[in-house]
């Protein structure tokens, strides 16, 4: 294995409209500066290999996933995570209508599931369940709430619409 | 310093307790659960209960939410008894330093334990009662004569008032709790019993809700385990100037062979748990996959004959018709998706674990065994984890935490890596099952049962390190295998392992509890030793045995050409056990005929439907599902529809919750059922990612699943949490049948295996 040099150098990093000077190796990966030097409990460390989803966050109105991106390659763009949606007081509607729905059990898994429902619909709102199925393909659940958090999303995208 | 004042303060303080403050060990009481004493005595209502001087509530229990609402059911339960709001009740749960020692969360039995034993409610009841009383003193009135609601007494007639907490605020009740305390009944629940939203829903939805990978304490380290690169490798050096240049590192630990590093920061760690040159030499090897379900029959064993009529033999021998199958099932993994985390802080005079575990108060006793601490100065305190189904890696990483923060003296943080947590996990065990029976003039005359279920280690409990993988590389060993021959059966068959199949009859001499008919029967359990950990996974045993049992009889409602639901029905004596596979069946508008279906499609896409039931452990919840399946028959793919459950679990706490868990229950036993098996190669397990390891997404086609709640009132509540999952392979394994004629005896139903059943070759294989 090659050994890799690891310097701290001081990056720039906004983050749910924030701004944020952190002291990190540039090849850290943004779920553990989001998580350790920015105290956030959004982004979750699932795998570190991109196949569950717990560590999503949008970017570029994409979802991606913190756990194999460097934070280097942020760079100027916005990272919002799942608490930059909306707050318990005030809730993203979407996350309303998981609340409605009760669409979650541990709830782990939910940078996941939600922030890349919202991407999908943000990008079409008209998406089909067909659709919305295949951008939650990568996503996981493992207390399996899939009924109620499907439900959630259907219930976001038909109120999105109207 | 008392509980309320701690209460107040920073849960990050280490609070070691005097020995002049504990009870003296004459006066602990052995609690009511598998439990040791401690310095909580659980016969003492102010180790329950504690009214503020605010008229706050503070309720301690010893069972914690997993993620599937014990925490809301709880507090409800609480609030309850105390006949007080949802919102002045605060529930603490699994603190060593405050909370009763109630053993371990686990095998669906938190509702039965807070409901029924001496317990939660029981301390809530004897809490209103004594406030009642003093109501009555205060006041001058006979209890009676008193009404209360939300934490406030009045004179039904005089109108006088008066509030908890103007008669006990912030004081003791000192009093033991009374068996005798009048609980309220499910008629007059108004918050028990209720769709309660779930109190930690807006938290989690807007990611505010603390987990334990979330818990950060000042000066707080990371620390990475390195795990052996094969089973049962061990090491023989360890090269730290591998190492050396990685900036932040702190440590290496090595401890027998266990080896863990810690460094300032959490990239730092993976960095140098990766670097880390380390000469290990390897295991013995693992037995091949392939042959491995052949090979169980052939070990050593620890026996048990469950059951055994001694006319088994003689009537197979001469019935007719005769039937034979062998049911095997695979490890498979609790395969939590948060991989385990804790947080330790090792002092030199105690220890505080922040801790996901089941079971707080064992692991302190084990934290406590690896530091060589005295028990006292050992506080656990659980944060939830992700959802774990069972002993995922809680405890394992508990320990690592706790031996990396002993070497520092300094907090750590652990968070094993996806592949550690996989391949060294305690899987749920793999299992064989024999099947034997006759039926004649559409019954059956006898069954014969013989189960080999592979185990190692398990739950650590309060002194066994070594049945998980930290323990055993520090170097102890798991709980003993030793083998035996069975004993005959004595007492009552309880049917806690689900091995005897509902159907027998259950008789040990005269007494007979089995829910079924059937009286010739005969089951034999082998117990064996296994390569890998195994432990205690949502149904553990249940759900193997449950999957041999409802899908061979469904082979045996096929050859005695009936159908499957009226057969069961035919065969069974239990009420509740019946009133389930009649409101399923009812529900789905079961179609009664035999199966196969006659009308079976030979090619594009068959489809068909499938029941099965179980008395959960005997007695510990009843459920009927119903799987409506689609079956590819060119690829083989199988593809649930449709799920129709009755579940009856005594009175509901919350039937929001209950329906949540058992919906979650379906579908993941679905993962398991289709696609979810541990593989290895000759020296390690091969499944340590979610791509060789396989779990549904939640883009999958999900089916829809209606559930039928049966809300018995009379009764004592029992679990809920396992109930569905017991059934599901079977369910859908009957409904394949049902489609296509094709029985399939190997969980899981992958695509290879099913279109081997259609083609009619292969019993099963590795």
């Amino acid at each position: 294995m090659a050994v890799r040099v690891i310097a701290m150098s001081k990056i720039s990093l906004k983050v749910n409209g924030s701004v944020h000077e952190v002291d990190v190796d540039p090849s850290t990966p943004l779920l553990f500066v989001l998580a350790d030097e920015l105290g956030l409990r959004g982004p979750k460390f699932g795998c570190g290999l991109a196949q569950c989803g717990a560590c999503t966050v949008i970017r570029r109105r994409q979802a991606v996933r913190s756990c194999v991106m460097p934070v280097s390659e942020v760079g100027q763009d916005e990272i919002t995570t799942l608490e930059g949606l909306g707050t318990p007081e005030k809730p993203h509607p979407i996350q309303q209508a998981f609340i409605d729905e009760g669409a979650a059990q541990c709830g782990f898994c939910l940078s996941g599931v939600i922030l890349t429902a919202k991407a999908v619909l943000d990008e079409n709102p008209h998406a089909s369940d067909e659709e919305i199925r295949e951008a939650l393909a990568g996503v996981l659940c493992r207390c399996f709430a899939h009924v109620r958090m499907l439900r959630a999303i259907r219930k976001y995208a038909d109120t999105r619409k109207a | 310093m008392n509980r309320r004042e701690f209460l107040k303060g920073s849960g990050a303080l280490v609070v070691a307790f005097s020995a002049a403050s504990l009870p003296s060990p004459g006066a602990l009481a052995q609690g009511p659960f598998d439990a040791h004493p401690s310095h909580i005595d659980p016969a003492k209502l102010d180790s329950w209960i504690a009214v503020g001087g605010d008229g706050m509530v503070t309720a301690y229990t010893g069972k914690c939410d997993l993620g599937q609402g014990m925490f809301t059911a709880q507090t409800q339960l609480v609030a309850e008894e105390l006949c007080v709001s949802l919102d002045r009740v605060k529930l603490i749960q699994c603190d060593t330093s405050v909370c009763p020692d109630e053993g371990t969360t686990s095998g669906s039995q938190s509702t039965p334990t807070n409901f029924n034993a001496s317990n939660l409610a029981q301390a809530a009841a004897t809490a209103r009662e004594a406030l009642m009383n003093l109501a009555a003193q205060r006041l001058g009135e006979s209890a009676d004569e008193l009404a209360v609601a939300d934490g406030v007494i009045r004179g039904k007639s005089s109108g006088q008032r008066v509030t908890y907490q103007e008669l006990i605020g912030s004081k003791q009740f000192n009093l033991q709790l009374s068996a005798t305390a009048k609980r309220r009944s499910p008629e007059q629940w108004t918050i028990l019993g209720k769709p309660i939203p779930s109190l930690d829903r807006a938290a989690l939805m807007t990611g505010r809700f603390e987990f334990v990978h979330n818990v950060r304490v000042p000066g707080m380290l990371h620390g990475r385990v390195v795990r052996p690169p094969s089973v049962g490798a061990t090491v023989a050096s360890v090269d730290e100037s591998s190492v050396r240049e990685i900036p932040g590192l702190v440590k290496i630990v090595v401890r027998n062979n266990f080896v863990g590093v810690v460094a300032e920061k959490q990239a730092q760690a993976i960095e140098a748990s990766r670097r880390l040159k380390i000469k290990w030499k390897s295991g013995p090897g693992l037995p091949p996959q392939n042959t491995f379900y052949d090979s169980l029959r052939k070990q050593p064993s620890r026996d048990v004959m469950v059951v055994d009529s001694k006319d088994v033999e003689q009537r197979l021998a001469t019935a007719h018709d005769v039937l034979r199958a062998t049911y095997v099932y695979p490890y498979q993994m609790h395969g939590s998706i948060g991989t385990a985390c804790a947080v330790a802080d090792v002092r030199s005079d105690g220890a505080t674990v922040w801790s996901p575990t089941q079971s707080v108060y064992p692991t302190r006793s084990i934290v406590a065994k690896l530091l060589g601490l005295p028990l006292d100065n050992v506080r656990v305190i659980y944060v939830r984890g992700s959802g774990c189904y069972g002993l995922n890696g809680a405890d394992a990483v508990s320990f690592d935490a706790a031996i990396l923060s002993h070497a520092v003296s300094k907090p750590v943080r652990v968070q094993l890596s996806r592949e550690d947590e996989m391949a060294w996990e305690n899987f749920g065990s793999a299992c064989v099952v024999d099947q034997h029976a006759a039926v004649d003039a559409g019954k059956i005359l006898a069954w014969d049962c013989e189960i080999w279920m592979a185990s190692k280690g398990g739950r650590p409990g309060y002194d066994r390190p070594g049945n998980v993988i930290t323990g055993e590389l520090l170097g102890y060993e798991p709980e003993p295998f030793t083998p035996r021959t069975a004993a005959e059966p004595a007492g009552e068959l309880r049917n806690r392992s689900n091995a005897a199949p509902s159907y027998v009859l259950g008789c040990i001499g005269r007494n007979c509890s089995g829910s079924g008919t059937v009286r010739s029967e005969r089951v034999l359990s082998h117990s064996v030793l296994s390569p890998f950990f195994t432990g205690p996974l949502r149904s553990p045993s249940r759900i193997q045995n449950t999957f041999a049992h409802e899908c061979f009889m469904d082979e045996l409602s096929a050859r005695a050409n009936s159908d499957p639901v009226e057969f069961r029905i035919r065969h069974l004596r239990d009420e509740r056990l019946i009133a389930v596979l009649k409101s399923a069946a009812e529900a789905a508008k079961w179609d009664k005929r035999v199966s196969a279906n006659r009308s079976v499609a030979k090619s594009g896409v068959a489809s068909g439907r499938g029941v099965a039931c179980v008395a959960y452990e005997g007695d510990n919840g009843y459920v009927a599902l119903i799987s409506e399946v689609t079956v590819d028959l060119a690829s083989g793919r199988v593809q649930p529809r449709k799920f129709i459950a009755a579940l009856d679990c005594g009175p509901i706490s919350n039937p929001d919750g209950l329906r949540n868990q058992t919906e979650g229950g379906i579908l993941q036993g679905m993962s398991r059922a289709l696609v979810e098996e541990v593989t290895w190669d000759d020296q390690r397990v091969t499944s340590t990612d979610w791509e060789s390891y396989r779990s549904l997404y939640v883009g999958i086609q999900v089916p829809t699943v209606e559930i039928v709640l049966l809300n018995r009132t009379g009764v004592p509540a029992t679990g809920a949490g396992e109930t569905a999952i017991t059934v599901v392979a079977a369910a859908i394994g009957n409904a394949v049948f049902d489609a296509t004629g094709a029985r399939i005896r190997q969980v899981p139903f992958t695509t290879k295996r099913v279109q081997a059943a259609l083609a009619g070759t292969g019993e099963y294989q590795g």
